[in-house]
């Protein structure tokens, strides 16, 4: 829809290009050598003015409607985005980088923004006004019409020859340039490092040395780059001096109006000037482009997750054992394989310990049964049901899951709480905040439990963290509670207070302990090694 | 961020802004030259469009051909000279951009060396320092981008309204106006009324990424508890308060562009009016009409940028302001006039060292006391939050005590500078960083010298060497962004190579063990309690303590203050604290 509204505008503002030209070659001609006063050309002079109204308009029109629409485009495709991944990747985006993953969906969707509010609306100018104005020139002066015709196309030429060119130099630029600024904030995040090794004064220079080498290699691949820039300059002054003169020569043979050569000379820099401005949006253009490469390689990726057309009901973890059959996988572009054939067993109620290195994919089970992942080889069964049949969000309500770091978010601590259980009334989060000993973090806040967390408000420690994790899975109430090393950040006392903790979540309830402590390890009911994949010292009982 | 940091007065923002513009001063030529071939650029164009129109109005009264030779070299001679001054002002722009980049980025460096790590407790997040390095390269806008365009626009301008004002004043009169609405009032406009909104649109654009952040760090989580929804929700929220701040930013820049085109617009019928008039009153040669109505039209290419240069200038002085809350922060420790020479060697004595932090009530340190002799293995010991990390700052000056001495081979650590104190106590810090670069760069930052075969057994000792074996590229694997492609554990190791490898009498290791498992943390402390090769003495600082058996001295902290000391088996066998930390791990 923007595009048709660009189109029409365009058309609208070539036609009063044209008009506004037109009616100043009039105006100068009855001056001179006409002879005429002011007042004699005071009609022409209020279209005049009326015509540059209308153009103003436009201008407006087509700002404010571009910007308008591509914020809306881009709105909805960010929103889709973001439920697709929550969708069909909720682990994968752990795996990847957050901070990439964020750049391409605010900085990536905001240069199609410009794209989209920008390039387009110009690239319809550019097509638009030079065959308005031919159409206009062509019968009246076929000189200056075929001067223009033939320069025109250099410049969409030698942009296209900048924009290859691009790739070796006009981008390298740019790499240079987030190059320099990544090792300058290499240097700045390391400077504690640096200072403590005596090497920060060698830094200074290391900063000052790269900046002046990639300065001098940079400029000698631009100064060849910015040719190209150079002739599609030349070509537009050129193609208007060369107006100028045809224009001149018709003038004295005869065979053109005064007033039409005025207007004629004044179209010749306006036909430029658009296509020219396409080759300035050139990187909204390359930027747009790529951003909508990656939303797309995002949207199209294959899902981590299937949901089955004609899910069955979700199994109960209370009624029956959760069994993992030959269990494989291998993680999307790295060769081999995390889990080789993992076979094991937790019966309703009991405390199953998962201990391994660490990079043996303990983790990996614990994504696999909490389906954030799917094996790729092998069956994971609850009481006989095949998991894949099931849809994962119902399969995930009887589940708690305490991570490795678990993520506060920008809430109140009770809304971080209450995440698994938002409908909990104030009794069952006291209790379960009790539970998880976060009594006295409560008491030394502010606001109590209505503290917010988050950015720029109240941080929490990596055990206090740890702690509302726990609070949660408490307050989740599932029969089925997984602990991915819910200690490994903290010292020896507060993982001995975590510990007790953790035991009393575990009654009742069907635990699995990924850990490398051996002291919470202790008091599981089994404990399982995991080494290369394979489960090396299963099922011993305790 | 923070609320209080934004609303500073003005004034502030635009005092920092002329400090950070002085830091460039000694490029003012190649600056100057920039400017002058910008608007020589500009000139040469309107020159072509005013002689063309002079040419076709003589060409109207029919003249022998060759009179008109001169104008049509003329036209042409402009045409070329636009574009040759165009490339020449690009070639030198960049090279003079580039160049005030590595100037800024050096001035910064160098007044962040004093204040880092002590000077920005409380600041000092990779978040602080990410936008610190932002800052510096918004700055670099600062001459070609935010001052470049008036300035090329005021030479410009000067010169085509003197060459107006010889054949028609009033012209000039009209030409001048229309630039400065043009060029002055419509970005005044602009910029007041995008004011409003654009103090909304950047926290609005800062919540919505810190969202998304969240979403994608908590993904997973969200999963498990059925929350996604509720969250991706969250997002379209975040994402409409957004688009609601930048609406009226799409109707003023509609509103100004329209306004841009409609002064142009109306000059140029004023021109042509006022010409018409003086070419009838016979005050003006009717054959320049057309020129300087031309002219016109073409002049408005001057304050086609200035719009976004205002805006730039706006950002960098924001830049300059936020960059002085991280530079202009107290500098904690600074250097003797007349530091004293290293001594050759010697214990580093810790004497009565007390440490107090502002606005906290109980000291960090009180009263601590050690001698690490050469050749000695100390443990220091204790919880989280005990005040070891404080006491391994104060041995490399990173903080001075507030009362109590370091001395080093009988000297006090104050008279040494801290470059030559840090040659000789090296600290491997508990959060030490890996360089964007290999693994043997990163180790090699501590012994430049180091040869292949050094850095491969300080890693092997490190206990990394089976991994460093298996690796394809061996000690010329790239560790990643930060480090990002080696794990935890092996970050760590990584580091302590760069402890062994130092040629350092002393060596402070601040939890090596933060990232290893319970076997590998006691491995490798006893390799360090018993390998005694060397001359060096060293300071170990941890919470795990199985593998401390060997250590010359092991210290315990609480809250900062000693409340055991003794060999390993002293200490468990008077069962004190010691006895209690073993049992809980």
């Amino acid at each position: 829809m923007p595009l048709a509204g660009a189109v029409l505008l365009g058309v609208a503002t070539s036609l009063l290009v044209v008009a506004q030209a037109v009616l100043l070659g009039r105006v100068i001609a009855s001056a001179f050598p006409g002879g005429q006063d002011l007042s004699e050309v005071s009609d022409e002079l209020w279209i005049l003015v009326a015509v540059v109204g209308a153009r103003a308009l436009c201008a407006f029109g087509f700002e404010t409607s571009g910007r308008l629409g591509a914020r809306r485009v881009v709105g909805e495709l960010r929103a889709s985005l973001t439920a697709h991944m929550l969708e069909t990747r909720p682990a994968g985006l752990r795996g990847q980088r957050a901070g990439e993953l964020v750049t391409n969906a605010v900085q990536g969707l905001s240069s199609l923004e410009a794209y989209f509010a920008r390039y387009l609306p110009q690239l319809v100018l550019a097509v638009v006004v030079p065959v308005v104005i031919l159409i206009y020139i062509f019968p009246r002066d076929f000189a200056a019409g075929a001067i223009l015709l033939v320069t025109l196309p250099i410049i969409p030429f030698f942009m296209i020859l900048i924009g290859l060119a691009a790739r070796t130099a006009t981008e390298r630029r740019w790499r240079t340039l987030s190059l320099l600024s990544a090792h300058f904030l290499d240097a700045v995040k390391g400077l504690q490092t640096l200072k403590a090794n005596d090497r920060a004064q060698r830094q200074l220079e290391s900063l000052r040395d790269t900046g002046e080498q990639y300065r001098k290699e940079t400029m000698v691949t631009l100064r060849i780059a910015f040719l190209s820039s150079l002739v599609l300059e030349l070509a537009a002054m050129m193609g208007t001096a060369l107006v100028a003169a045809a224009v001149a020569i018709q003038l004295i043979n005869g065979g053109l109006e005064f007033s039409t050569a005025l207007a004629v000379l004044l179209l010749a820099p306006e036909l430029y000037l658009p296509v020219r401005m396409v080759g300035q949006q050139f990187h909204a253009s390359t930027d747009g482009l790529t951003a909508a490469q990656e939303c797309f390689a995002v949207l199209d990726a294959p899902a981590a997750v299937s949901v089955p057309a004609a899910p069955l009901p979700s199994p109960d973890p209370r009624m029956g054992p959760l069994v993992l059959e030959n269990v494989g996988f291998a993680y999307e572009g790295r060769g081999e394989a995390v889990l080789e054939s993992i076979d094991l067993t937790i019966s309703p109620g009991e405390q199953l310990a998962l201990v391994g290195p660490s990079g043996e994919g303990k983790s990996t089970v614990a994504a696999l049964i909490l389906r954030l992942l799917d094996a790729q080889s092998g069956r994971i069964l609850c009481n006989g049901v095949d998991l894949l049949e099931v849809d994962p969000k119902e399969w995930r309500q009887h589940l708690a899951w305490v991570p490795q770091r678990p993520t506060l978010f920008s809430a109140t601590l009770a809304e971080n709480i209450r995440l698994g259980r938002p409908d909990a009334d104030d009794g069952a989060l006291a209790a379960a905040c009790a539970d998880a000993g976060l009594e006295r973090l409560i008491d030394s806040m502010p606001q109590g439990l209505e503290t917010r967390l988050g950015e720029g408000q109240r941080t929490l420690s990596a055990g206090e963290t740890q702690r509302v994790a726990l609070a949660r899975a408490f307050l989740r109430d599932a029969p089925l509670v997984i602990l991915d090393e819910p200690t490994a950040h903290l010292d020896a006392e507060s993982s001995a207070e975590i510990g007790d903790s953790i035991a009393r979540l575990s009654q009742s309830r069907s635990v699995l302990l990924v850990v490398h402590r051996p002291a919470l390890a202790a008091a599981a009911d089994r404990i399982i090694t995991l080494r290369e994949g394979i489960v090396v010292d299963g099922q011993v009982e305790r | 961020m923070s609320s209080a940091r934004a609303l500073k007065p003005e004034q502030n923002r635009w005092r920092a802004l002329e400090r950070a513009a002085r830091l460039v001063s000694p490029r003012r030529g190649q600056l100057i030259l920039s400017i002058a071939l910008g608007a020589g650029a500009i000139l040469a164009a309107v020159g072509l469009l005013a002689v063309a129109g002079v040419l076709i109005s003589k060409a109207a009264l029919r003249p022998e051909i060759l009179t008109l030779t001169i104008f049509t070299v003329g036209v042409r001679a402009f045409a070329i000279a636009r574009a040759l001054l165009r490339y020449c002002e690009r070639l030198v722009s960049h090279d003079f951009a580039f160049r005030v980049l590595a100037d800024l980025r050096v001035r910064f460096f160098q007044r962040l060396i004093p204040l880092v790590p002590e000077g920005l407790r409380g600041i000092r997040s990779g978040d602080v320092l990410s936008r610190f390095v932002g800052d510096v390269d918004t700055l670099q806008d600062l001459y070609l981008r935010a001052l470049g365009p008036p300035l090329i626009a005021i030479l410009a301008i000067a010169v085509l309204a003197v060459a107006v004002a010889i054949v028609l004043p009033a012209g000039a009169v009209v030409l001048v106006a229309a630039m400065l609405i043009a060029g002055l009032l419509l970005p005044a406009f602009a910029a007041r009324a995008g004011r409003h909104s654009g103090l909304r649109e950047g926290p609005a654009r800062a919540q919505l990424s810190a969202e998304l952040v969240e979403l994608v760090s908590g993904a997973a989580e969200l999963a498990v508890y059925g929350r996604e929804q509720q969250w991706a929700q969250r997002i379209e929220q975040a994402d409409a308060k957004l688009a609601a701040t930048e609406r009226p930013g799409a109707w003023i820049s509609g509103v100004t562009s329209g306004a841009g085109v409609a002064i142009g617009g109306v000059a140029m019928v004023a021109v042509a009016a006022i010409g018409v008039q003086a070419t009838a009153a016979g005050q003006l040669d009717g054959v320049l009409l057309a020129g300087i109505v031309f002219l016109t039209i073409g002049a408005f290419e001057a304050v086609v940028g200035l719009p976004d240069a205002a805006q730039r200038l706006t950002a960098c002085a924001q830049a300059a302001a936020r960059l002085e809350t991280v530079t202009q922060a107290p500098v904690p420790v600074s250097d003797p006039p007349s530091p004293a020479p290293l001594p050759p060697g010697g214990a580093l004595v810790f004497e009565d060292l007390c440490v107090r932090f502002e606005g906290r009530e109980q000291p960090a340190l009180s009263n601590v006391s050690a001698t690490l002799e050469p050749g000695s293995r100390i443990a220091l010991v204790g919880a989280s939050g005990a005040g070891k990390t404080t006491l391994a700052s104060c041995a490399v000056r990173f903080l001075d005590p507030s009362s109590g001495s370091v001395t080093l081979g009988g000297c006090d650590i104050r008279e040494l500078s801290q470059d030559a104190l840090r040659s000789a106590v090296r600290l491997v810090s508990q959060d030490a960083y890996l360089f964007t670069t290999t693994i043997a760069q990163n180790v090699r930052l501590a012994a430049p010298e180091a040869s292949d075969e050094k850095i491969i057994a300080a890693l092997a000792r490190a206990g990394l060497g089976p991994w460093i074996a298996s690796l394809p590229g061996g000690i010329e694997t790239l560790v990643g962004e930060e480090g990002a492609e080696v794990s935890g554990g092996q970050r760590g190791r990584i580091a302590l190579a760069r402890g062994f490898i130092a040629r350092s009498q002393i060596v402070i290791l601040d939890e090596p063990t933060a990232n290893l498992d319970a076997a590998g943390a006691r491995d490798l402390l006893s390799a360090i309690g018993s390998e005694r090769s060397d001359r060096r003495a060293m300071l170990v600082i941890t919470h795990t303590v199985e593998g401390l058996e060997d250590f010359d001295e092991i210290i315990v902290l609480e809250a900062g203050a000693v409340v055991e000391r003794g060999t390993w088996g002293e200490l468990i066998a008077a069962n004190g604290a010691l006895a209690r930390l073993s049992a809980a791990a």
